[in-house]
């Protein structure tokens, strides 16, 4: 098939961007989205420009390192990751436009990469369970109800990707925050730490400039591991809780 | 640069090709052989001591002097990340890198199956020396029994730490652990999370080095790649990288080094490791000193999508898991091949696993299975589009459990892997048998470290898949996660911690010459990458390259073969030198510079994985040497010759590699022909 691309070109943080068109020809059905790119960026180099720059590495769908805004939607048409979405979910002719995540917390490194250390920072701030190496009893010790471990497993499946923020009008991290809430919440070993986590969490989420939630579920049905909206629920109420217990 | 030099064809990185029969001792004109090494860590006596021995004779650090001790950990999956977390908690300073965004993106991330522990919940006959004698036994007698021995030992342990953390681990009703049973063993010792078991494992480990960043123990440097190893003294002090974001190159000093940086699978372009995964941390150190061990022993996976066509740019594993429940086989009669599966009756299907082995069946090893399905395909049997003259492809069928499990339970245990194969190919694997062959996956071959991880550089010490210890010459499913986790939580903060005991060594400044060497090698080979400006990209010599080393280097190796793949090799290696094309600059986000450099240490291992294979005139695990094999096919070892780690060392620039020998004796497992059928 034969599609036109229009794609964000930005040479670095403080450079003005714009959106650049490329025909590309012949791209078949079974291409994966980022193959797709690849040739484009073979033809580009042959030509002596300067290749498009984006972010990938698993390219199966786990490691969270690719993301693209495609045609005003995060990860593109399907439910799934960029780089597992496939040129079949195209037609002949379509014209596509490819983005970098859109938030203040995401700011823009190079054409289609952007930095997500906020992130990063979010679980430096209460995202873990404090257990030093070692120091672990016997793992059978603790038995934990099915349905409990179930639910933490869902909510532990985030690959920490940034769909949801660059899904949501106010670019809140709300999803990817009340996914590590939940997770760490299901499980007796998480208890100890429970009420301090939400807070401090929370804080942090503020002070790296995303925004609040305001219930709209964007950021869930961009999820490509299809992180439910219930977790931002439990995030409230464990947040609710900690406050009143004076946290 | 001066002049002379942009203007030479060849690079100052390229080794000259030394000419065949060259000089005197040198074997096949390809490489020398030196003195044997041994292992001297290891303690003597009963097996099960050993390990507690080390660690008591190991030296302590104090508590209060371990803050004035620098340690620089190199990658951040299993291995690095839970060393890094572990020395942080310890009260070390640790200085974290790795090249993705975040250390939480690191390859380990994508193992699917689960991680072995000699638990024995399933009361079926598991213990640690089930364990260790499955492991040396599926490693076809070429790895060392101590180091094996406390990897099965440690097992149990890494489960209760991952638990604490919050791993969620696949429970049963009773709230108690699930296991399930993996390729090459007859108990269930397998732990996981679903399809997911690396994630929730990394997750656990980049968690626990988060909250050492928080604590200020350690520091992270993520989007910067190392590109050389600081030797003073012939001590490993620190390494030189690239901030990959602003194109800064960095010194940062220490007092040892630990490379965890992964395996090199990439050489084969084609692989299931992540697109970024490269061999460059552990070959530039192999330059610098460093012993490269048995880089011939690649593990070629039997459970991948296959390839659609030229613009594939990796290829997807499934876990092998799936050989639990699903069945493999190709139609009896080539005629049959283009067919609609579902419409191939029972009796005219060649479950060829199950016919050939039929104790082990659909689980056994998986270079045994990887190589029989090569060699239907090879017969005209193979399913799916061809690639060449052949269809690459045989059917893995879920029928059979689809009706004995019902579709919800199957997908409960393997919904996220059947959703990718569909994903991927458009098919719905709930409906029409998959399609699978055979990828490269993981490399057992690595860095040589003694039983401490300590490579031949005195305090440069190499974990995980970047080193060579514990799979021989094939590693066991399961097995991966296992050996990242014991490295970096259980072994490695006990054996570092002798070497540290002798420092802090003499504060070291930039100015040293050593350092201002290194540092300026790199700059001459950035400079280099973006000065030849010819007429090839980076991938297209990478593509190349990867064909070569799949079609000798491969699942079937042959002297003759192997021989060719060396000359083209160098071939290659000399043209990218002359005319690859790197377009951009150096001061900025450049993802052709990054991929140009880790290239060129390709072509490097590649040559050397060839030599390598070359000089193996035996059959074992992963690596099949035509000229060696049973007279029904199977693998044929030569125990009186080859029983022995080959331990490469860097011949110069333009000189042949040195091939140390390190014999491997068995004390407590006989070794024998393996037998899966």
């Amino acid at each position: 098939m034969n599609l036109t691309l229009k794609i964000w070109r930005q040479s670095g943080p403080k450079a003005k961007g714009e959106m650049v068109t490329y025909p590309v020809t012949d791209i078949s059905e079974d291409m994966s989205f980022l193959e797709m790119l690849d040739v484009l960026n073979e033809q580009l180099n042959a030509r002596g420009e300067e290749p498009i720059a984006f972010d990938s590495d698993c390219r199966e769908g786990i490691c969270g390192m690719c993301g693209l805004m495609i045609s005003g939607k995060a990860h593109g048409p399907e439910v799934t990751t960029t780089c597992q979405l496939h040129m079949r979910s195209f037609s002949d002719g379509d014209e596509i436009t490819i983005e970098p995540w859109r938030a203040d917390a995401f700011p823009v490194i190079k054409d289609l990469v952007v930095d997500r250390g906020s992130f990063d920072r979010i679980i430096q701030a209460g995202g873990f369970i404090s257990a030093n190496t070692g120091s672990a009893p016997e793992a059978h010790s603790v038995p934990v109800p099915k349905p409990k471990a179930d639910r933490a497993f869902m909510a532990a499946a985030c690959i920490g990707c940034g769909a949801c923020v660059a899904a949501c009008p106010n670019a809140s991290g709300m999803l990817f925050m009340g996914a590590k809430i939940t997770h760490l919440g299901e499980l007796p070993q998480g208890q100890p730490e429970r009420d301090a986590r939400v807070v401090s969490m929370v804080t942090q989420h503020d002070l790296e400039g995303f925004g609040g939630c305001t219930n709209i579920g964007e950021c869930s049905s961009a999820c490509p591991k299809e992180i439910p909206l219930d977790v931002i629920n439990q995030l409230n109420k464990d947040l609710r809780g900690a406050l009143m217990r004076g946290e | 640069m001066t002049d002379t030099q942009t203007a030479s064809t060849v690079a100052p990185e390229a080794p000259a090709a030394p000419a065949r029969e060259a000089a005197p001792g040198v074997v096949h004109g390809l490489y020398t052989e030196g003195e044997p090494i041994a292992d001297t860590k290891a303690p003597q006596g009963p097996i099960e001591a050993r390990w507690n021995k080390r660690k008591f004779d190991a030296a302590l650090v104090n508590p209060a002097n371990r803050r004035k001790l620098t340690v620089i950990i190199v990658g951040t999956g299993l291995a690095g990340g839970a060393a890094a977390a572990t020395l942080g908690e310890a009260g070390y300073n640790v200085k974290s890198f790795c090249y993705q965004d975040s250390p939480r993106r690191a390859h380990s991330i994508a193992a699917q199956g689960g991680i072995n522990a000699a638990k024995n919940y399933k009361e079926d006959g598991d213990s640690t020396f089930r364990l260790f004698y499955d492991t040396v036994k599926g490693g076809d007698y070429r790895s060392r029994e101590s180091n094996v021995y406390r990897l099965a030992e440690v097992s149990a342990n890494i489960i209760d730490q991952c638990v604490a953390q919050g791993v969620p681990f696949a429970r049963e009703y009773g709230g108690l652990l699930d296991n399930r049973s993996f390729g090459g063993v007859q108990v269930s010792r397998t732990f996981y999370a679903r399809g997911q078991t690396g994630q929730q494992l990394l997750i656990g480990a980049y968690q626990a080095l988060e909250r050492q960043v928080a604590a200020g123990t350690v520091e992270m440097f993520s989007r910067h790649e190392m590109l050389e190893v600081v030797v003073v003294d012939g001590k490993a002090r620190g390494i030189i990288a690239r901030d990959l974001v602003t194109g800064e190159i960095e010194t940062h000093l220490a007092d040892a080094v630990v490379l965890a940086s992964g395996g090199y699978g990439n050489v084969f372009f084609l692989s299931t490791n992540a697109m970024g995964s490269n061999v460059t941390a552990t070959w530039r150190a192999h330059r610098k000193g460093a012993h490269f061990a048995n880089p011939c022993y690649t593990q070629i996976h039997p459970t991948c999508i296959p390839v659609a066509g030229e613009h594939q740019s990796k290829l997807t594993l499934m876990s092998e898991s799936l050989r639990n429940d699903g069945r493999i086989w190709v139609p009896k009669n080539a005629a049959d091949c283009e067919k609609d599966p579902r419409e191939i009756p029972e009796e005219d299907r060649d479950y060829y696993l199950e016919r050939i082995y039929p104790s082990f069946g659909n689980l056994v090893p998986r270079d045994i299975a990887s190589r029989q399905a090569k060699n239907v395909c090879d017969e005209g049997r193979g399913v799916g589009p061809k690639v060449g003259d052949f269809r690459r492809g045989v059917y893995l069928d879920f029928t059979d459990a689809l009706k004995r499990m019902s579709a919800e339970a199957v997908a409960e245990k393997y919904g996220n892997l059947l959703d990718m194969y569909q994903r991927i190919t458009g098919e719905n694997p709930y409906e029409v048998p998959m399609r699978i062959y055979p990828a490269v996956h993981y490399t057992m071959g690595g860095l040589w470290v003694d039983y401490d991880l300590q490579s031949s550089i005195p305090g440069l010490f190499v974990t995980g898949e970047a080193n060579f210890s514990d799979h021989g010459a094939n590693r066991l499913g399961a097995s991966a996660l296992m050996q990242g986790l014991a490295d970096g939580y259980f072994v490695l903060p006990n054996t570092i911690r002798d070497y540290l005991a002798k420092g802090p060594f003499p504060k070291l400044e930039e100015s040293h010459e050593a350092v201002v060497e290194a540092r300026a090698s790199v700059d001459a080979r950035v400079s280099k990458l973006l000065s030849i400006n010819g007429d090839r990209s980076v991938d297209s010599f990478h593509k190349e390259l990867g064909n070569i080393m799949w079609e000798f280097c491969g699942m079937e190796r042959s002297e003759e073969g192997l021989l060719k793949a060396i000359d083209l090799i160098r071939g290659l290696r000399d043209e990218f030198w002359r005319n690859v094309k790197v377009l951009g600059s150096a001061d900025t986000l450049n993802q052709s510079l990054e991929k140009a450099g880790r290239v060129a240490d390709f072509l490097e291992l590649g040559e050397l994985m060839c030599i390598d294979a070359l000089h193996r005139r035996e059959s074992c695990g992963g690596h099949f040497r035509a000229e060696s094999q049973t007279e029904d096919g199977e693998a044929l070892r030569h125990d009186d010759e080859y029983a022995y780690v080959a331990a490469w060392e860097w011949g110069g620039q333009d000189g042949a590699p040195v091939l140390h020998k390190e014999d491997l004796v068995y004390e407590f497992v006989e070794m024998k022909q393996r037998s899966y059928k």
